[in-house]
Parts: structure tokens; sequence; C-alpha cells
């Protein structure tokens, strides 16, 4: 598909990718929608933000995806790569609240890879792994014309250059289209944290 | 019988009694000897047996418990022959016809039997017949053998009532002067026929062995278990996921002539010292395949501690689902049955129902839109459709600063110093009066999109009836 002209995206296959920001979990929705398959999305059980399919139904339908809710960050590490690993699901989402260290990084690329499938993780700002294919950082901008306004920022690519592009949600397409950055507006300056 | 049931679990002196309410009275369900020694009788009312016996001890009847218990001891009873039946709410029917020898005769084996009841409390009456009906006529009204081919000599000085007819035909009989069953034998059959019908010379014949009657046993329940026990005991993993893997197959055999799936299956490792550890694997869904299920009892065994050496395995699927046989299609299914293992897996590390997915509810309330149930237990749903849009993800609403009706022109949210640019509202959700929802206390809900300057775009809301602002979710 030649949907969008942002190169490195979708990321790819059979890696291990990162996001960061505002906008992570709409990426991560929007890159589950395009590889097109069951979807293990795992986190701890503790965190008080709930995932709401009556909001995301229209980018993901959410009869793809599964819920696992691990007790720690451990867990959640061991369901990611059995996942992975399994061959059964296209893409398997992990909310990580600690930063992941190079063995268990390179652990979950090596799942990816047997297993064919791709690993996103959802990090805080600045706790990247250096075992990553590519991180992302993602948050949404004010557009007075658009209310699905994104910033898309490629910070880290091990095979590429970086790069920034603005893109919005094709509600009538649900598929992610590239759109002239908006101006240096008041307060638009980066995300907020 | 129900009576020495629980007496067994809980012994008591002198007279008691099961009582349990039927039609609006409470009347007595079962008694033991020592209330029956003193004038009670089954069907008393309850208010009755307490005037006649002051220090009759009662509890409440547990029918269903009383079935069970006399299911458990047909189950037993199959030691003395292999044909058991139930005969109605309190007897067992024994078919002993060639194996009594087995037991060194008739009498032995009566006399056996007496014995062990005798041991585990429980009052028993036996009789023994060539037909069901003469065994049925001794084991209620006296006890004892009938010799073989001699049925009227046996039963024949017995009351009518032995013969399982109802109560009002027997006392019509012995209004007529019919008492005992010879009596009955010896009138003339065509007016006592006319008189009450066939039914009552079929027992008489059925009784005296003229007319057949068949013995129905009880199929055995089919059981789901296999073990292995080893000449010598093992410790490594591999050595035990090979005996499970045999006892694996003998019992998806097993569960394929059933056509059943396991759903739970328990394998106990027998230490040499006698400790037994078990793991438990909880499948995603119903399974008889072996190859599927064994790598999935591999994290499990990794897990046993295995001492000095294991040296029984023993298998059981411990809840099975039916699981029909299928036809094979050209439609691949590989991929969903792998997702369903790769349930299972994760499940047996953080939990079965930890493993969820989301479902649509009837419910305009944004949290309850929704509910996650366990993916094991559940199949996806379409039906997902908002007239609004929804924010992606949702908290429990956090307060900030803002006065009126029309969202605040600045507020501070977790820190942050944001300015509205664009607020899309209100979208008014009355709380659902008929569930009591403590966050909803506070009454109707104004909601707004807010798009902030800074990039954020969240979901406010305003409560009217006790004001306030707060921020529930966030859209993409």
């Amino acid at each position: 598909m030649t949907d969008t002209p942002i190169p490195y995206y979708p990321p790819k296959k059979h890696r291990t990718h990162e996001v960061c920001g505002a906008g992570a979990v709409f990426f991560a929705l929007v890159l589950a929608a395009r590889l097109d398959g069951p979807v293990i999305w795992v986190r701890e059980a503790w965190q008080g933000t709930q995932l709401t399919p009556s909001g995301f139904h229209p980018i993901l339908d959410p009869a793809h995806l599964l819920i696992a809710s691990a007790k720690d960050q451990t867990d959640a590490l061991a369901v990611t790569e059995e996942a992975l690993r399994a061959g059964a699901v296209s893409l398997v989402v992990t909310e990580l609240s600690k930063p992941l260290d190079l063995t268990a990084g390179r652990r979950l690329q090596l799942a990816a890879r047997d297993g064919k499938a791709t690993a996103l993780a959802l990090i805080p700002e600045g706790m990247g792994s250096n075992a990553v294919e590519t991180r992302w950082s993602c948050a949404p901008v004010f557009d007075p014309q658009d209310s699905t306004h994104q910033r898309w920022e490629l910070i880290k690519n091990k095979s590429g250059t970086l790069g920034v592009w603005d893109v919005r949600w094709d509600h009538s397409a649900r598929r992610i289209a590239v759109v002239p950055p908006v101006g240096q507006r008041p307060g638009s300056t980066g995300a907020p944290g | 019988m129900a009576s020495d049931r629980v007496l067994r679990a809980r012994p008591a002196e002198g007279p008691f009694a099961l009582t349990l309410i039927e039609s609006n009275a409470n009347r007595l369900y079962c008694l033991n000897q020592a209330a029956e020694d003193q004038g009670l009788n089954r069907g008393m009312s309850y208010s009755d047996a307490r005037a006649f016996a002051p220090s009759l001890i009662s509890q409440p009847a547990h029918p269903q418990a009383d079935e069970r218990f006399l299911v458990t001891l047909r189950r037993w009873a199959t030691r003395y022959c292999p044909w058991v039946g139930l005969e109605g709410r309190d007897g067992l029917v024994l078919d002993v016809t060639g194996a009594t020898h087995l037991l060194g005769g008739e009498a032995a084996l009566i006399k056996d039997i007496h014995q062990r009841f005798a041991r585990a409390g429980i009052t028993v009456r036996v009789g023994m017949g060539d037909t069901r009906g003469a065994a049925w006529a001794l084991a209620r009204h006296g006890g004892g053998v009938a010799a073989p081919g001699q049925m009227l000599e046996a039963i024949g000085n017995l009351p009518v009532a032995a013969l399982r007819i109802e109560d009002a035909t027997s006392l019509a009989l012995q209004r007529l002067g019919l008492r005992t069953i010879s009596d009955l034998s010896r009138a003339p059959r065509a007016s006592l026929a006319r008189r009450f019908g066939a039914s009552l010379m079929l027992r008489l014949d059925q009784a005296l062995g003229t007319q057949p009657e068949e013995l129905s046993p009880l199929a055995e329940p089919p059981h789901y278990g296999t073990r292995m026990t080893l000449p010598e005991p093992i410790g490594l993993t591999s050595d035990v996921m090979a005996g499970t893997s045999r006892l694996l197959d003998q019992l998806c055999a097993k569960l394929k002539a059933q056509e059943t799936g396991a759903r739970v299956l328990t394998l106990t490792l027998r230490r040499v010292d006698q400790d037994s550890q078990q793991v438990e694997l909880r499948l995603a869904r119903p399974l008889r395949d072996p190859h599927r299920i064994l790598p999935l009892f591999q994290r499990g065994v990794d897990a046993v501690d295995a001492g000095f050496g294991i040296d029984q395995l023993r298998l059981e699927a411990t809840q099975v689902e039916p699981l029909p046989v299928q036809q094979l299609s050209h439609v691949a299914t590989g991929r969903q049955d792998k997702l369903d293992d790769l349930i299972t897996r994760i499940g047996t590390r953080i939990g079965l129902e930890n493993v969820q997915r989301f479902l649509p509810a009837d419910s305009h309330i944004p949290e309850r839109s929704f509910l996650i149930a366990p993916a094991a237990h559940s199949r996806p749903e379409p039906g997902w459709g908002t007239p609004r849009p929804r924010p992606l993800i949702l908290f429990a609403p956090e307060p900030i600063a803002g006065t009126g009706a029309q969202p605040p022109r600045q507020f501070r949210w977790r820190r942050m110093s944001l300015t509205t640019g664009r607020a899309t509202g209100p979208e008014r959700i009355a709380p659902e009066w008929w569930l009591s929802d403590e966050n909803w206390r506070s009454g109707l809900r104004d909601y707004w999109h807010v798009e902030t300057r800074q990039g954020r775009r969240l979901w406010l809301f305003h409560t009217p009836q006790s004001p306030g602002w707060f921020v529930q979710g966030e859209f993409a």
C-alpha cells in the first residue's frame, strides 16, 4: 500500500518498536489496524487508565483485541515474549512503566523474529531501550479545522534517517493521511509531558 | 437412610428425625430406630412428633444430598455384582445372579452386606428372591432369603402392601379380607382385575415370577482419569513429559469416545516420599488433541520439585465439556487454534481470567458501555457503535478548577497549564437511577470535548447539580 508516504511506516515487521508521548495509544491502535490480525495488549493490572472500545472502534475492531492484565512488569514481559513467540498474533502491544534493560529488550527482539510478530512498547517519555528498531514520539497537535491532527516524530531508527510528519486520521478510508505541518502557533511547540 | 447419613456426620443419642416441609406442613421425612420405638412414624407432622417425644432431635432434610449418597452407595455395591440399580428413594436393587458363589453363597452374601452396613452406621434390610418383586417384599417386610422356585411360600404370609401397590389399593384389599399375599393369590383373578385394574395382578405375577420384570442398572458415569506407576523413580523433566504424553494419549482416547473435551486437567505427581505435587492446566477451550495439550504442560512440569524422584503419575480431566466431532473444512483454522493455545499458555502464568476481551454492553454511561469478559469463556460479538465520539482512554474523574456551565478558558491538569482552543458540547448524560453507582452521586453530567491549544484533546464534564469540572478521558 502506498497510502502513506511516511518512510519507515508501518515500522518493520517482526521487530520491536517503541512509542512514547501523549499520542502513543493512538499510534498503537492505528498500527494494530494496519497490521490486520489478532492483537494482544499487555498491561499491568494496577494501571488506572482504561482503554475504551466504544472510543477506538472506528480505528480497530475490538473483536481483534485481547487484553492481558499482568500483575507486574516481569509478568507483562513474560506474557509479551510468550505471545510474540507463539506466532498467533500480528502485534503485541506492551505498556511499560520501567525502562527495559538490554537483556530484556534483546529477548523480545529475538521472540519477535522467531514468532514473526511485531512488538510495540508504550513507554514513558525518555525511557527507551537500546535494542529496539525504531522509536516514535507521538503527540496530538491543535488544529482549528481538524480534531485528529497528530505529530509523529521518529526519534530513533536503526536502519535509516529520522523525521517528523504531521498526520491525521481519515475516517472514511480508515487510515492515516499525511498533512502539511501546521504553522507555529502559540503553545504548539512540542508535546506536553 | 437419610437420617443415618446425617448421623454418620454428627452422631446424636436418642430419637432423631429429619423434617421436610411438604405442602406447607413440616413433616417427618426420615427417623431413626429410637424415634420409631417411641411411636413416631414417617409422614407425621413435626409438632405432633414433638408432643409424643419431647426429647426428639431434628434437622431439616436435604433430599438432594440423600440422592447423591444413594448413588455413592450404588457405586460401592458394585463390589457384589455388576448390575446395581436404584430402587425408590432409599433402596438399591442388585442382580446377584451368578455372583453369590464369589462370597460363599446367598446367606454369606447377606451376612456380609449386613456387617459392612453396620460398620458404616447404616441400618439396612435385605431380602433376596427369584424375582425382584419377592425380594422387595422380603426386604421391606421381614427380610430373608426365598428358596428358589418357592416364591409363594416365602412371601405368602406377608401383607398385601408388600406387593409395591398403592396405599389405597392395599387398604381396600384389607377391607375385603384379603390381608396376605397368599389370600390374594387364591382369590379369583378376573373379579380382582375388574375391581382394582390390571396393575394389581401384574404386581402379583411379577412377585411370583409368572411375569418377567427387567432390572435397569444405572450406567457408570465416565471416569476421565489415567495413571501410571513406575518401577523406578524418575526426576528428569523430559521423562515426566514422556510419561504425561502416554497418559494423555489414553485420556484423549477416552475423551474422544465420549465426544467430550477437557477444560481443566490435573496432573498429580507422587514422589517417593509420598508427597504429591499437582500441576493444573486450564485450557482456553475444550480440547482432546494430545499433541496440542502436551506442550501446554511444559511450564507447569518445569516448576515441579521432583525431590528424590517421582514414582506415580496420575492425569485426570477434572472438568470436561461436550466437544462433538466436527467435519474437517478446507478453511484453515490453524491461526484460531494457535490463538487459543496462546491464551492457555498466558493463562497458566497470569490466570486464565486475566486474559480478557471487550464485549459491547447496552448502556449510555461511558464506563459501562462495554464489558470485559475472560477471553476463554466468550466469543467476540459485533455491535459496536456510539452516536457520538468517545475518548480512547478513560480514567477516574480528576477535578480541575472551573466555574460556570462553559468549559474554563484556562485550566491546570496534571501539572500542565492548558488553554481551551475549541470546545464541542455539551452532551448531557444522566445517571442510571436503577443502579446505585458511587461515582454518579453528583448527578447529571455535561460532557465537553475540549481541544487544547497545547494539543491534548480531553473529555471534560461539568456537574450542574453539584458544580464542578472534571477530566475523565482523552481522545486521540
